[in-house]
C-alpha cells in the first residue's frame, strides 16, 4: 500500500516536473503571450506530452498544424500531414499503440471523415485527442465563419454505442489548459477525448498565460505491466514492441483482444467502456455565476457564453435578476449538476448558442419546472449581447 | 510444419474456406519469418477487414492491429512512425488495399515509408460474398458483375511503382518458395515494400467463373495482361532499388530543428 502511494506519487508529480527540466529549452517559457486560440491549443498539446500529430489543413483549424509542424520536430516528436482525415485520424490511433500521446485537428467536414475511426478508438479504448475548430455548416458552408454545430456530431458522430468525453473552451487561455486537460483525460481514461473549440477562440488573439511547468499535472495512461491498478474498470494499456503480443480490433473482443461475439461478451465490454465515463465525478466542469437570487439563468458556452456573460452583467444593472452558467464540458452533459444550480425561483432559463438549437434540447431533457427559451445565431455570427439582452427582455416582460 | 505453426500461432485450425489461398500465405510468412530469425517482438501485423485481413489476427502470434476496411496503411504510418523500430507489416486484400484504401496505398508508396505491405489479390471482395472489386478482370463474373464486369481492372505493381514504392514484386500462392524469399527481401528493405499475391477464392469467384483450385494455376499463368496489350501477367521482383526513407528523413528533420548541426534533407 505505502509503495503504491509512493508509485502514484512519482508518477504524477515527479515525473513531468524530471521530465520538463530536462526539455525545459524547448518549452514554450512561463509567462505572458499574446497568441491565437490555435497556438494556445498547439502549446497545450506540447505542454501535455503530445509527441505525433497527423492532419490535414482546413480552416479554422490549420494553424495548430503549421504551428506543431516547426513546434513538434523541436521536442523530438512528429508531425505528419496525411493524405486526409480518415488517414489523419487512423494514423494518430496507431500511434497512440505504439506508446505517443497522438493528436489530431480538423473542423466540421474533417471531423465527419474521422468519425469511423473514432469508433475505432472508443472501441479499442484508445487514448488520442481530436481538436475541433468549429467552422459554419452544413457542408462547406461559411468555411471561414464560426460556429457550434458540432454539438451533436462530438457526441453521436461516430456509429455504435459509446460515452464521450467533449470540452469547450471560450478564450485562448482555456484553449491551452483545455487542450492539456484533453490529454489527461484522454491517458486517465484509455479513450478519445474531443476538444471542441470554435473559429472565433480559434482565430482570436488574446492573452496566454503559461504557468510554471511544475504547477501543471501530467497524466499518464495506465500501461500494461505497471503494478498499481485504476479505479474505473480501466484495463492496463499494452504497447506495440514491448513482447505483449497484443490482439487489437475493432471485432467485438474479450478483454485478452480475442474476437468473440458472444452477446454476453460484446453487451459487457460496451458496459464497462461507457461505465468509464457515466460512473466519473471528475470529467464535468461547469462554470456558474449569479445563481443565489436569480429568477431566470442564460446558459451558454464557447464563443458564445462571452455575449451571454455581458447580458447578464447588464441585465443586472438594469434590476432584472439573472444568472448565468457556462458548460466547460458539453459531454458527458451535466444533467444531475445542472439540476442542482437551479433554484425554485428561477422560471425561465435562455440557451445560447451558435447552431438551430442543440444544447438547448438536453435541457429541456433535464430542467423540467422552467421555461425553457432558445436563444440561436446562424450564419457564421457571434451573438450580440443586445439580441441576447432584447431576447431576454421580451420574455420577461410577457410574463410579468 | 507443424511445430513451426505451433511457435508463431495463437489459435489453429484458421478458418479460411478450403482451397483458399489465406493459408498458404500464412505458412509462407510463418516461414519466412522464422529464416529471418529478427526479434519476434519487433513485429507489428496491421490489416483492414476482408478474408486476407483475418491472416494476421488472431492467428499468429505477435503484435497485431486489426483495423477498419481500408485504413491498415494508415494505422501502419502512424505505428512506424511514433516507434521507427518496429517491422510493421501490412496485410490487406484487393478491396481492402486498391479499393476503399488505394488512397493510402499510393500516398505510403510516394513517401517512401518503410512499411511491408503483403496485398493478396483475389480479385473479388471474399468476405462480403464475392462482390466486383477493382482487380476483378474485364467480364469475369461476380455477384454484383452478373452480366460480366464492365471494368478494366488496375495493374496495382504498375501504380505502386509509379507511386514510388522501392520494392514491388508479383507472385500467385503456388510458387511458396519464390513467395517467400521475396517475403524475406521485402522486410529487410528499407522503404516501401509491396508484394502483390494471386491468390484463389474458390467459394466466391472461383465458383462463379467456373475455376476449380486446379483451374486457378492455369488461370493466373493464362490471364491477359490489364494492360490489355495481350501479354500474360508477369511475375517476379520488377522494382528494388534505394531511395530515402521517410522516417529516416523525419528524424533528419528532428536534427535540423533542434539545431544539430551538419545535417541535411536531401
Ligand atoms: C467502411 C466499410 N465498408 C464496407 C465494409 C464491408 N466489407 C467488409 S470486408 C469487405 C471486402 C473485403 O474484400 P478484400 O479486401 O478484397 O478482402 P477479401 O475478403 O477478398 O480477402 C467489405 C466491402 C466494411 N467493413 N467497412
Ligand atoms: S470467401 Fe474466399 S477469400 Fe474468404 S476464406 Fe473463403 S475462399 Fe478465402
Ligand atoms: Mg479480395
Amino acid at each position: 500500500m505505502e509503495y503504491q502511494t509512493f508509485f502514484s506519487f512519482f508518477r504524477i508529480y515527479l515525473s513531468p516536473i524530471k521530465k520538463y527540466q530536462e526539455d525545459y529549452g524547448i518549452l514554450m517559457k512561463p509567462g505572458r503571450y499574446l497568441v491565437l486560440g490555435d497556438i494556445a491549443c498547439a502549446e497545450g498539446a506540447i505542454y501535455a506530452g503530445c509527441s505525433l500529430f497527423a492532419g490535414y489543413p482546413i480552416t479554422p483549424a490549420t494553424e495548430i498544424a503549421e504551428y506543431l509542424s516547426r513546434r513538434l520536430p523541436e521536442c523530438n516528436g512528429y508531425f505528419l500531414q496525411m493524405e486526409d482525415e480518415i488517414a489523419s485520424s487512423a494514423a494518430i490511433i496507431g500511434a497512440s499503440w505504439a506508446g505517443a500521446k497522438a493528436m489530431t485537428a480538423t473542423s466540421g467536414p474533417g471531423f465527419s471523415l474521422m468519425q469511423e475511426n473514432i469508433s475505432y478508438a472508443y472501441h479499442t479504448e484508445t487514448p488520442i485527442v481530436i481538436v475541433v475548430v468549429q467552422r459554419s455548416g452544413p457542408s462547406t458552408g461559411q468555411a471561414t465563419y464560426p460556429a457550434q454545430q458540432e454539438f451533436y456530431q462530438a457526441r453521436y458522430g461516430a456509429h455504435g454505442d459509446y460515452e464521450s468525453i467533449v470540452l469547450s473552451p471560450n478564450s485562448v487561455q482555456e484553449a491551452f489548459d483545455m487542450t492539456i486537460r484533453a490529454f489527461n483525460l484522454s491517458e486517465m481514461y484509455r479513450l478519445p477525448v474531443i476538444l471542441l473549440m470554435d473559429g472565433a477562440i480559434g482565430h482570436m488573439r488574446e492573452e496566454l498565460i503559461i504557468p510554471k511547468p511544475e504547477t501543471i499535472q501530467i497524466e499518464y495512461r495506465y500501461k500494461l505491466g505497471d503494478p498499481q491498478t485504476r479505479e474505473n474498470q480501466i484495463l492496463p494499456m499494452g504497447q506495440f514492441g514491448e513482447g505483449h503480443k497484443l490482439l487489437v480490433t475493432g471485432s467485438a473482443h474479450e478483454i485478452s483482444g480475442k474476437r468473440n461475439y458472444a452477446p454476453e461478451v460484446h453487451s459487457a465490454t460496451i458496459r464497462r467502456i461507457c461505465s468509464k465515463i457515466s460512473n466519473a465525478s471528475d470529467i464535468i466542469e461547469i462554470e456558474s455565476r449569479y445563481l443565489d437570487d436569480a429568477k431566470a439563468v442564460i446558459i451558454s458556452y464557447g464563443i458564445s457564453a462571452r455575449p451571454a456573460y455581458g447580458a447578464v452583467l447588464a441585465l443586472r444593472k438594469k434590476g432584472i435578476k439573472v444568472g448565468f452558467i457556462r458548460f466547460k464540458t458539453l459531454w458527458p452533459f451535466p444533467d444531475i449538476i445542472l439540476q442542482k444550480l437551479m433554484n425554485e425561483d428561477i422560471n425561465h432559463v435562455f440557451v445560447v448558442e451558435m447552431n438551430n438549437g442543440m444544447a438547448v434540447r438536453e435541457v429541456q431533457r433535464v430542467i423540467k419546472n422552467a421555461k425553457i427559451i432558445s436563444v440561436t445565431q446562424l450564419g457564421g455570427v457571434i451573438p450580440s449581447m443586445e439580441s441576447i439582452i432584447k431576447k431576454v427582455e421580451a420574455q420577461m416582460e410577457c410574463k410579468n | 510444419m507443424q511445430e513451426l505453426m505451433k511457435k508463431y500461432l495463437r489459435y489453429l485450425p484458421h478458418r479460411f474456406c478450403a482451397g483458399c489461398g489465406n493459408g498458404i500465405v500464412l505458412n509462407c510468412f510463418v516461414r519466412a519469418i522464422d529464416q529471418l530469425k529478427l526479434d519476434t517482438d519487433s513485429y507489428l501485423c496491421v490489416s483492414g477487414i476482408g478474408c486476407s485481413s483475418w491472416i494476421p489476427s488472431p492467428y499468429l502470434n505477435l503484435d497485431t492491429f486489426h483495423t477498419l476496411h481500408g485504413r491498415a496503411i494508415a494505422y501502419a504510418t502512424g505505428a512506424k512512425v511514433a516507434n521507427n523500430k518496429l517491422n510493421v507489416i501490412v496485410f490487406t486484400g484487393d478491396g481492402d488495399g486498391a479499393g476503399i484504401g488505394g488512397n493510402h496505398l499510393i500516398h505510403a508508396a510516394r513517401r517512401n515509408i518503410d512499411l511491408t505491405v503483403l496485398l493478396l489479390n483475389n480479385y473479388t471482395y471474399g468476405m462480403t460474398g464475392g462482390q466486383v472489386a477493382p482487380t476483378t478482370p474485364h467480364a469475369s463474373l461476380t455477384s454484383t458483375s452478373p452480366y460480366g464486369n464492365p471494368e478494366r481492372p488496375f495493374d496495382l505493381c504498375k501504380l505502386v511503382e509509379a507511386a514510388g514504392a522501392t520494392y514491388v514484386a508479383r507472385w500467385t500462392v503456388f510458387q511458396p518458395r519464390a513467395l517467400i524469399k521475396s517475403m524475406k527481401e521485402a522486410i529487410l528493405h528499407k522503404g516501401f515494400s509491396f508484394i502483390e499475391i494471386l491468390s484463389p477464392c474458390p467459394t466466391e469467384y472461383g465458383r462463379r467463373n467456373q475455376l476449380s483450385i486446379r483451374d486457378y494455376l492455369n488461370y493466373f499463368k493464362e490471364l491477359s495482361n490489364p494492360q490489355g496489350n495481350g501479354s500474360k501477367i508477369p511475375l517476379g521482383v520488377f522494382v528494388k532499388k534505394e531511395a530515402p526513407e521517410f522516417c529516416m528523413q523525419l528524424n533528419l528533420i528532428k536534427m535540423k530543428a533542434q539545431g544539430k548541426r551538419g545535417e541535411k534533407i536531401d
